[in-house]
């Protein structure tokens, strides 16, 4: 976290040396330029897609992808949403990412209380076991957990993709919050033992509290995670009303029914919300990624 | 001493149980099951049938089996060693000279650009290829016809001599963002001052590049190379939505292997034995890395 501080400090001393200010050669300008095309073809995609939801097909046909629509056409969103019932897969992602999210924070923190603070019996195996956990590949899981679902009926159930989630996304959480709780400050804890709390309200009123801005990081992955999450969600939820948006999106490639007007118009709803997320958890995100995360 | 703190540290373990249990059901049990159903026959109704290394020795003389691990290592390639390599060139331009020559806003500003492919959900990544690239009414090849250039125009994710490429292509695209972000994160950990005084001795920017810059972030650039790698070896999502492992099997790769011998062949044993192999790579994978990177961090 003071990464982002030095950081600034050293930018700003930066702006302030002579050398800022030296003579301004033309190749400074080339490498300026070559940077913003390389801008344009990592951020064009999405640009072209954005301007093709809202051009109406038959200036698509007449004119391509590349020319400003002459009117605004909101068909196509419109139609796809209302074909695929948009709002409701927008409410599963959201309900499901939430859930998982306050969930899978709240299993990190007991099994870091217990592995980084508490220094339980054999912590070295099940970080390694955490560790192993997050890198297994879903494949490896999928058709055990079908099974299972199917037998105990959360099969096509947005319950067994929560429960799957939040302890799959804890295994991250476990292994990076034992890391900063084995560092956390004795004197806190101590000062909490001689007012009297025992380890339940320690952790409540001591550790969470003074923890708060790595779980926030947590929390943040944890729903952007699982709300890009496409595989076992594809394998579980295959009933129209169940489908959270990548789903939904991700099984109408190849429908007939798609044209360039209508593809465009489901990808930008599909880009949408994570832009919303990059934006409202921008700052978040990066000191996270910042924070050393694995995935 | 010891013995005190272990009798204050016994109160812990139960703080451990939830995450325990969740584990064993949602991760213990099921691996064993699959490894365990890697050695019979089964379809996935009535009760598997032993049968060995069966699995195992089919997979191995599996033509499609090293199709998928021979396009897994083309995949490593686009999404772990051209993002890692690019990555860090960039990561170290825009923090050595775009930042110092035309300010923080300008580096800042261009880093998020390049990152936001990265906060798109796979399937959504998979739409906007599929339809830039489709050939009919695909955006490149409208493209491509209107500036002249119709002889260019091919059948991108149709087309079993270019399927992989599209696919690699969409995939530099979509991880470029990430070792940006995360190395420029690491190279604001490096005093300035030593950059300062490499410039008074008269370094250029390629030689500060070289001495300074890989240097400081190597613990970065280890990380980063494992779980790009790592991602590679695990895609699915955009091969599921891209192409489905076509056509004709161009860009089959393992994991979607296994899911078509689950869920379409009923051959669960065989897919088991497909996931099985994955996910031992995988983890053996891992190990070495993280022993590579321990050893690099004591040399230091």
């Amino acid at each position: 976290m003071t990464v982002t501080a030095t950081l600034a400090e050293a930018r700003a001393a930066d702006d302030k040396s002579p050398r800022a200010a030296k003579h301004r050669d033309p190749v400074r300008f080339g490498v300026l330029a070559a940077l913003v095309v390389l801008l344009l073809l990592m951020v064009g995609p999405l640009l072209v897609v954005a301007v093709n939801a809202v051009k109406n097909p038959a200036e698509y046909a007449a004119d391509g992808p590349l020319s400003i629509p002459t009117s605004l056409y909101w068909d196509g969103i419109v139609d796809f949403w209302n074909r695929v019932n948009f709002g409701q897969k927008l409410w599963n992602s959201f309900i499901t990412s939430l859930v998982v999210a306050v969930l899978g924070v709240l299993l990190s923190i007991l099994n870091a209380y217990a592995l980084g603070i508490g220094r339980v019996k054999g912590r070295v195996w099940f970080l390694v076991f955490f560790l192993v956990a997050n890198l297994l590949p879903q494949e490896v899981l999928v058709y055990p957990l079908y099974y299972i679902g199917k037998e105990i009926g959360l099969y096509d159930n947005l319950i067994a993709i929560i429960i799957i989630f939040t302890v799959i996304q804890s295994a991250f959480g476990t292994y990076l919050l034992t890391s900063v709780y084995t560092e956390f400050p004795k004197e806190l804890l101590e000062a909490a033992a001689i007012d009297g709390a025992g380890k339940w309200r320690a952790l409540w009123r001591v550790v969470v509290p003074v923890s708060r801005p790595t779980l926030a990081v947590l929390f943040t992955f944890f729903f952007i995670w699982t709300w890009n999450e496409f595989f076992l969600p594809l394998i579980f939820l295959i009933s129209n009303d169940n489908q959270t948006v990548p789903v939904a999106l991700g099984v109408l490639q190849g429908d007939r029914m798609m044209d360039a007007t209508t593809t465009s118009a489901s990808a930008l709803i599909g880009i949408l919300p994570a832009m919303l997320f990059f934006l409202l958890f921008q700052r978040t995100l990066t000191r996270g990624i910042a924070a050393g995360a694995i995935k | 001493m010891a013995a005190k703190s272990t009798t204050s540290n016994r109160g812990y373990a139960i703080y451990l149980i939830p995450g325990v249990l969740a584990s064993l059901a949602v991760i213990v049990v099921p691996l064993v099951m699959t490894v365990y159903v890697s050695f019979t026959k089964w379809t996935g109704v009535g009760s598997p049938r032993w049968v060995g290394f069966d699995n195992y020795t089919r997979l191995f003389a599996d033509a499609l089996f090293w199709q998928s691990f021979g396009n897994i290592a083309l995949l490593v390639i686009a999404m772990a060693v051209i993002p890692t390599l690019v990555g860090l060139f960039l990561a170290a331009v825009l923090f050595d000279y775009v930042a110092k020559h035309f300010g923080d806003r300008w580096a800042g500003a261009l880093r998020s650009g390049y990152y936001l492919p990265q906060v798109l959900p796979v399937a959504v990544t998979g739409i906007v290829w599929g339809w830039i690239l489709h050939p009919d009414y695909g955006a490149l090849n409208r493209i491509f016809e209107s500036i002249g250039l119709g002889g260019l125009t091919r059948n991108w994710l149709g087309d079993p001599d270019y399927a992989l490429y599209s696919v690699m292509a969409v995939m530099i695209w979509f991880q470029l963002g990430y070792p940006i972000v995360m190395f420029m994160s690491g190279l604001s950990r490096v005093n300035p001052e030593l950059y300062e005084a490499a410039d008074l001795d008269g370094a250029g920017w390629w030689q500060r590049f070289r001495k300074i810059t890989v240097y400081m972030i190597r613990p970065e650039f280890y990380v980063v190379l494992i779980t790009t790698t790592i991602a590679a070896l695990k895609i699915f999502g955009q091969v599921f939505v891209l192409t489905s492992g076509g056509p004709s099997n161009a860009t089959l790769v393992p994991s979607y292997f296994a899911y078509q011998n689950f869920f379409e062949k009923a051959q669960v044993g065989y897919g088991s034995a497909i996931s099985t192999v994955l996910t031992v790579l995988i983890v053996v994978l891992a190990f070495v890395f993280l022993r590579l990177q321990h050893r690099a961090e004591e040399s230091k």
